[in-house]
């Protein structure tokens, strides 16, 4: 269900969850050093980079091999130990055959055959420019052993987390039980000053004295009452007034949607056009929820996301990115090889909802006015789950129509009426309110 | 004003003691707010179930749940498609040139759909010849999203899959033994579905067709296949005609299929101070006889008379039989105003009788007319009353083997529904081809459940040369197969409908045009050829081919582009090569004629057949209704009559003197709706029980009328659509013409009658009228002056900025939109009221909401009733009556201005006043003006207090005194998901409690400024449209923007025709009328 926020801050799910992945990325680290210190000695033995071999790997290598997964060539996780292991071939052998595989092949040497028979004689791409170094830190690189989260979560419920639970326990524990030690003493004391008075006759009578009390003499000074209630009206008034203001204000509404689609990691960090899949957004008064075919074209050949993508989802966000990816194909029907024709349609939570009576076309603002998409959507490309930036309400459109000018440069439309208009109001550029903008009937019809 | 006519609207305005009208005149409001009955009673309050404390508890809690429920917003899915189509854009509509052929109305449109979803019917302006779409074409798109259609092919009362079907079926025809299959159909000038007819004819073997019109032409038919060989109807052009006689055709309404108003109102409007005439014979008040010059009343019996005395005194031949002097003079001097006009003359008539159809063919061929075109065959009516007749006759007599019908309904529309009821069960195969569970389906061994014409496939040769192609503008909703499907099982005939289609069109019509231009245009002409009955033409054939054949797909390409304001890019545009080759024809003595009676043996036939009844009954198509197969269409049944203003019924039409001769009355009770007596009617034995009437002005004496298309039964109408009495048992031997007694029954009709609703708070200067002969003599002052007030006793013009209350705006800037309305074009056919409908969701209240004037209609169509010579004679009579004795019979004359009055039509929306009344009294600034003229609404805005409709001096105001979405007691189509499919969603669906009212499209005008802006380009005039304006193919309204000098509305609004409604009131409205110049 929906739950409306005055502000992100506001959201209590959203604080908490920040402190458990804080925690679970250090827990991480922690781990990983461990892991591979404890893997040094392997890794002093083939002097390589691993850090480069990464990057050389991303470049080169990751668009036909995943570490752990067959693509269009064979998974390449320890492949140099694997390839000593199982057929006694050396680096100088695969070095050779990673700058010209066909060459390996026609030299008729074996396993080199047999690899190519086995992968649909598909021939790997030669990589001649690869150095002697290059190629060592590419192995390096692969001969990391796969991170297992599995080994994370088990300890995700560890120490540190209990150690700073109980910690704060035993703070407030320990307060709690100093303050009723002192409420125990205090009574203690009492009971003893009057057993002393009572053993020595002295009568502690309570003598109340028959002066007013104090809400008495409140309620009859009449200007005070007034003042209060004065006050308390008032704070009533606006507590009302912001309760009902924020009715039917969504900011910063983030509902969990079907598919975890991350507009950070498309917009943000692939840096994919808006307008690339809210097409209509151009023509059209709706921006349009990309159709399932819309996302097949990047995604029929990306099944899977990089290793660090994936595993910070796992951490920071709690998502299998490739799960997500396996939704999609679900809906859309996609099995790895085609379309099944079995699809069921993705039933997105609608976030921005703009009453029936609010008329909004994307295509004025966005084609005809210029506005960038973040004016009213925010830093989308830092979303990682979309969610309402601004309130949408009718104040916050028209202060826009109030402080915007109109974009009437090479606009044909506008050339008369711009011209008429900015004598008649005497400024060089117009505003969209200057324009007509505020009028009821422009949005409401 | 113009004249000293006296306009009115009901004959209860002319008494002027009537406390109703009165009433009327004076209160916005009719029925008072009950609130004293209900306060003022001790005893009531006292006695009341709902205590004061319920009360509060009831409002403490309402409140309080109130607010609760708006904490929490709903969740709202949005599902996008997995395969997005290439041509929709969600929020941006197509369009698709299709064809509405329901066997009774056939126009080529243009549909537009959003998110693919058919929502409003267009005019295809490249079909013009074939006529625009009328207000049932317009509607027909409701038709699509009827909750009652078939959802699957049915075997009796249970759902069958198209399998079963076929197999059944197919084994079923095999298994005659011979005995004969007939197909009944409705009129399907269809090249393809005639070959296929003909294929299933060859493969069967003793096959017949036989086409069925509901309403009949058969003896139009009959004279023309006689006299020209083809079986069709002879086409007009009333734009070439100067002298228009008409004797009983209702040629503005449905006669020969209808589409003739374009034309007609082209040659309306004064243009060098020429327009043509008009005269009109008839005895029911028609659109024909409202927009006539000059307007005859006669008998039917009397017009078949007429007709021939007009052959007569056109030819010179003497003829026998007598009309009463006045008629027969009137006769003489149309047929001297014909022979004055010589070829620019035509005579039309729509008496079915072959004789009569005879004459008129043989007058237009010795006028010679140039409106007269019988080369150019119309076959949009085919059907034959005597093969009709001849089928009942077998089908009883049990010879009929297989009956397969499709497009027809003859248990609904026959007269002698039930002995085609006893035939049906005598044959071995029955098959219906129907939308809907309708008289004739249920009847049926088998439904086969077709598509609705958006749906569906098809091709049309409307008039000879002329065709029209229908294309699916969406997938079929339910499980349906179109006729046409079937027939190419039937006939094993492979590949889909399309595909047959276009193998008939590339062989026989395209003539190497391209197949998927046809389909995109929607129409494709092949020629046009020339005038002159006799002697030899010329044949123009004009044939255009692309240079350039460019490989695109038929379906959205170019179109959504052009929807989606991309325009069509220069390359992609077609070039075509036009060749024109000119062949001349002499058809003088081409055609068999020796079948026709010839030399006024047909006029003389003609007179002798004239027989005169004591009362003549002639029946007809009402503009909203039609032959009735869209009954369950709830805007055509809440679309008001354009002459009698009644909605959700049909009713006996009738003189003054007849009622008063039967002892039937019309009155208007308190709430100002309207009483009218019940009669049986009886036609030879057959009795049509408790018809309601209607007192109609200009119904000749000695006849009445009733409406054919009402009285619907069967589960393929919803129980509110169920109203009216049926005409057809009346329509023996499918005469439309039957003689009748009537006699009354007990009891009063309630109508939901518009006609006195929202009048004009007593305001006469309202319609400026003038005549042609004033019109081109005189200056603008005498026939259209500007009203004149007084101001320190000086008379100023109301348009001076001194007398004016406001002050003026500078409106010079940006765009300001002004609608002009034609009153001499506007032939109140009523199309722009559906389109309005259609445009801007305005709900449907019903029959009870309509007579307490709730409607909601945001375009009336006002009908005024005037009448010139006698009526201020009158006044004076009726000044002058002195002493009781003498009054009553005096009253009574004073209303023969009702005999034959004349009528005037004004479409009515808000006005637009740039100084508006509404603006100023509203508490919370609800409406508001804007700077391009639109006084606007919100809705939102809005806290209902009407004062607003009780400020406007229009009353165009529409008040929501319901929820009429989602609501069961409206149950029309809003409260279904099907008919909310229909919805326009750029306009928002208006709740209970707010006001609303015409907002001049101003999502249309937005629309067409977003679009040039996104292009970076100026708005040429004609891009801006109202609904409204859209729909009138009569060129009646014109929209545009005042600020653009170069514009048709500029031009407009400088004519010395020009004025604003009720000028004198200073409101300064954005819509001009233009005034009404009748040549008479």
């Amino acid at each position: 269900m929906k739950k409306s926020y005055q502000s992100l801050e506001d959201n209590p799910t959203y604080n908490m969850k920040q402190v458990i992945y804080c925690s679970l990325t250090s827990k991480m680290f922690n781990l990983c050093l461990v892991l591979l210190l404890s893997f040094s000695t392997a890794l002093a033995a083939q002097e390589g980079d691993p850090v480069k071999g990464k990057s050389l790997y991303n470049t080169n290598c990751a668009a036909c091999h995943r570490l752990d997964k067959p693509l269009t060539g064979p998974a390449l996780r320890g492949v140099e130990a694997r390839l000593m292991d199982e057929q006694g071939l050396g680096r100088d052998w695969l070095q050779a055959w990673i700058r010209n595989s066909a060459g390996v092949i026609s030299s008729g040497d074996s396993y080199a055959n047999k690899v190519f028979a086995e992968w649909n004689n598909v021939p790997m791409t030669p990589f001649p420019q690869l150095s002697d170094q290059d190629i060592s830190d590419i192995l390096a690189y692969t001969a990391e052993p796969k991170p297992e989260p599995v080994v994370v979560e088990g300890s995700a419920e560890g120490d540190p987390v209990q150690a700073g639970g109980i910690s704060n326990d035993i703070i407030l524990g320990a307060l709690a039980l100093l303050f009723g030690l002192l409420a125990v003493a205090l009574v203690l004391v009492n009971r003893t000053l009057n057993r002393f008075a009572e053993a020595k006759d002295i009568a502690v009578v309570a003598e109340r004295e028959k002066s007013t009390p104090l809400w008495k003499a409140f309620a009859q000074n009449q200007f005070l009452v007034l003042v209060t209630a004065i006050v308390f009206l008032l704070a009533a008034g606006y507590f009302v007034y912001g309760f009902f203001m924020q009715v039917g204000v969504d900011q910063g509404y983030e509902p969990v949607q079907p598919i975890h689609y991350s507009h950070r990691i498309h917009a943000g960090d692939n840096g994919i056009d808006c307008k690339f899949c809210h097409s209509s957004a151009r023509v059209s008064k709706t921006s349009g929820i990309p159709s399932l075919n819309v996302c097949m074209n990047c995604h029929k050949s990306i099944s899977e996301v990089s290793a660090d993508t994936h595993a910070e989802g796992m951490n920071e966000y709690g998502v299998d990115y490739n799960k997500e990816i396996q939704k999609l194909y679900d809906a859309v029907g996609w099995d790895g090889t085609g379309y099944t024709g079995e699809a069921k349609p993705v039933k997105w939570i609608r976030i921005h909802n703009l009453p029936d009576f609010a008329y909004f076309n994307h295509s004025q603002h966005v084609e005809v006015g210029g506005i960038e998409c973040q004016t009213c959507h925010g830093p989308v490309e830092e979303m990682e789950i979309m969610y309402q930036h601004e309130p949408l309400t009718m104040g916050w459109c028209i202060n826009c129509h109030r402080e915007t000018n109109v974009k009437v440069k090479d606009n044909e439309y506008y050339t008369k009426i711009h011209e008429e208009l900015s004598k008649k109001y005497g400024v060089e550029e117009l505003t969209v309110a200057q324009m007509g903008g505020l009028e009821c009937g422009k949005c409401h019809y | 004003m113009s004249s000293n006519k006296k306009y009115w609207k009901s004959v209860e305005e002319l008494n002027e003691n009537s406390s109703i009208v009165e009433a009327l005149q004076q209160n916005e409001f009719v029925e008072e707010i009950p609130t004293d009955d209900f306060l003022g009673d001790k005893e009531s309050l006292e006695s009341s179930s709902t205590s004061r404390r319920d009360f509060l508890k009831y409002v403490g809690f309402s409140t309080a749940a109130a607010s609760l429920a708006a904490c929490e917003g709903p969740v709202i899915k949005s599902i996008p498609y997995i395969v997005q189509p290439t041509e929709i854009v969600p929020g941006v509509a197509n369009y698709y040139a299709t064809t509405i052929a329901d066997g009774f109305d056939f126009t080529s449109v243009l549909v537009k759909t959003r998110e693919g979803r058919p929502i409003k019917i267009e005019n295809n302006l490249d079909a013009a010849s074939n006529g625009v779409a009328n207000a049932r074409v317009n509607a027909s798109v409701l038709g699509l999203y009827d909750n009652l259609r078939v959802k699957s092919p049915m075997k009796g009362d249970s759902k069958i899959s198209w399998e079963t079907f076929m197999s059944e079926t197919t084994s079923k025809l095999n298994g005659l033994n011979g005995k004969p299959i007939v197909l009944l159909t409705q009129s399907m000038p269809s090249p393809s579905t005639n070959k296929l007819i003909a294929e299933f004819k060859a493969k069967y073997g003793n096959v017949s067709h036989v086409s069925y019109d509901a309403v009949s032409e058969s003896a139009t038919l009959d004279a023309y296949q006689a006299k020209y060989g083809t079986r069709g109807m002879a086409n007009y052009d009333f734009s070439k005609a100067m002298t228009i006689v008409s004797v009983g055709a209702d040629f503005l309404g449905d006669w020969q299929g209808g589409g003739f108003e374009s034309a007609y109102a082209k040659k309306r409007i004064p243009e060098n101070g020429k327009m043509s005439r008009h005269i009109q014979f008839e005895s029911n008040m028609s659109l024909s006889g409202a927009n006539a010059d000059k307007r005859v009343s006669l008998t039917p019996s009397q017009q078949k008379l007429a007709l021939a005395k007009l052959y007569s005194y056109v030819t010179g031949v003497a003829l026998p039989g007598s009309l009463p002097e006045a008629l027969d003079k009137a006769v003489k001097d149309a047929a001297k105003e014909l022979s004055k006009a010589g070829s620019n003359g035509v005579v039309v008539s729509g008496i079915q009788d072959v004789n009569a159809q005879t004459t008129v063919l043989e007058i237009n061929e010795h006028l010679r007319s140039k409106a007269f075109d019988p080369k150019t065959t119309i076959k949009i009516r085919q059907g034959s009353n005597k093969a009709v007749t001849q089928l009942v006759a077998d089908m009883k007599a049990g010879k009929i083997g297989a009956i397969i019908m499709n497009g027809v309904n003859p248990m609904y529309t026959l007269p002698n529904a039930s002995d085609f009821k006893e035939g049906l069960a005598k044959t071995e195969l029955s098959v219906a081809f129907s939308m809907k569970q309708d008289e004739t389906s249920t009847n049926c061994e088998y439904i086969a459940a077709t598509p609705h014409n958006l749906e569906s496939w098809g091709d049309f040769e409307f008039k000879t040369g002329h065709y029209s192609m229908m294309q699916p503008t969406i997938r079929p909703l339910f499980d349906t197969k179109q006729f046409q499907d079937v027939l190419m099982a039937w006939t094993e005939t492979s590949g889909t409908y399309r595909d047959y289609i276009k193998s008939v069109w590339t062989a026989g019509i395209l003539n190497g045009s391209s197949f998927n231009k046809a389909v995109q245009d929607g129409v494709f002409v092949t020629g046009s050829s020339g005038f002159g009955a006799n002697g030899s033409s010329t044949t123009t054939t004009t044939s255009s081919e692309l240079q350039d054949k460019k490989d695109r797909t038929f379906l959205g390409g170019v179109i959504h582009d052009v929807a989606v304001g991309v325009g069509i890019k220069d390359e992609d545009k077609d070039v075509y090569k036009t060749t024109t080759t000119t062949t001349t024809v002499n058809n003088g003595n081409s055609l068999d004629t020796s079948a026709v009676l010839t030399g006024g043996t047909a006029a003389r036939a003609l007179a002798a057949s004239a027989k005169e009844g004591k009362l003549e009954l002639s029946l007809y198509t009402k503009t909203g209704m039609g032959d009735g197969q869209q009954a369950n269409n709830p805007w055509l049944q809440e679309f008001p009559d354009p002459i009698t203003r009644a909605t959700w019924d049909n009713y006996i039409t009738l003189s003054q003197a007849d009622a008063k001769a039967y002892d039937l009355i019309n009155e208007n009770v308190a709430n100002g709706g309207l009483n009218g007596s019940y009669v049986d009617v009886t036609v030879n034995g057959v009795t049509v029980p408790k018809v309601p009437v209607l007192i109609q002005p200009g119904q000749a004496k000695g006849s009445v009328g009733l409406a054919f298309g009402y009285g619907r039964t069967s589960k393929a109408l919803k129980e509110e659509m169920k109203t009216g009495v049926n005409a057809y048992p009346l329509y023996q031997d499918f005469n439309a013409v039957q003689e009748v007694t009537i006699s009354k029954v007990a009891g009063e009709h309630e109508f939901a009658c518009v006609q006195l609703h929202n009048t004009l708070m007593g305001r006469g200067d309202i319609i400026k009228e003038t005549t042609l002969e004033v019109f081109n003599t005189k200056d603008k002052k005498h026939w259209n002056a500007v009203p004149e007030v007084s101001l320190n006793h000086i008379s100023t013009p109301v348009s001076s900025p001194d007398v004016d209350l406001w002050d003026e705006f500078d409106r010079s800037i940006g765009h300001h939109f002004n609608l002009s309305i034609d009153l001499n074009a506007c032939t109140g056919c009523g199309a722009c009221v559906i389109a309005c409908h259609a445009e801007n969701n305005v709900p449907v209240v019903g029959k009870s909401e309509m007579r307490r004037s709730r409607d909601m209609h945001w375009l009336r169509i006002d009908r005024y009733y005037s009448s010139e010579d006698t009526f201020k004679d009158d006044l004076d009579k009726k000044n002058n009556i002195s002493g009781l004795g003498s009054s009553l019979s005096e009253f009574g004359e004073l209303e023969d201005p009702a005999d034959n009055p004349q009528v005037v039509f004004q479409p009515v929306m808000c006005q637009h006043c740039n100084h508006a009344p509404c603006e100023t009294v509203c508490p919370v600034a609800a409406t508001v003006h804007g700077r391009q003229g639109q006084n606007q609404m919100a809705y939102n805005r809005c806290v209902g207090t009407r004062y607003c409709a009780n400020n406007c001096p229009y009353k165009v105001r529409r008040f929501n005194w319901f929820l009429y979405n989602k609501n069961d007691e409206f149950d029309y189509y809003m409260n279904d998901d099907l008919g909310r499919m229909v919805l326009n969603p750029d306009v928002v669906v208006r709740s209970r409690g707010v006001m609303e009212k015409c907002s001049m499209c101003i999502q249309k005008t937005q629309k067409t400024i977003l679009d040039a802006k996104r292009d970076g380009r100026a708005i040429k005039d004609g891009e801006f449209e109202t609904a409204c304006s859209a729909a009138c193919g009569n060129g009646a309204m014109i929209f545009g923007d005042v600020n653009d000098k170069d514009s048709k509305i500029s031009a407009l609004k400088e004519d010395d025709r020009m004025y604003h409604m009720l000028e004198y009131v200073g409101t300064k409205p954005n819509v001009i009328y233009q005034t009404k110049v009748r040549n008479s």
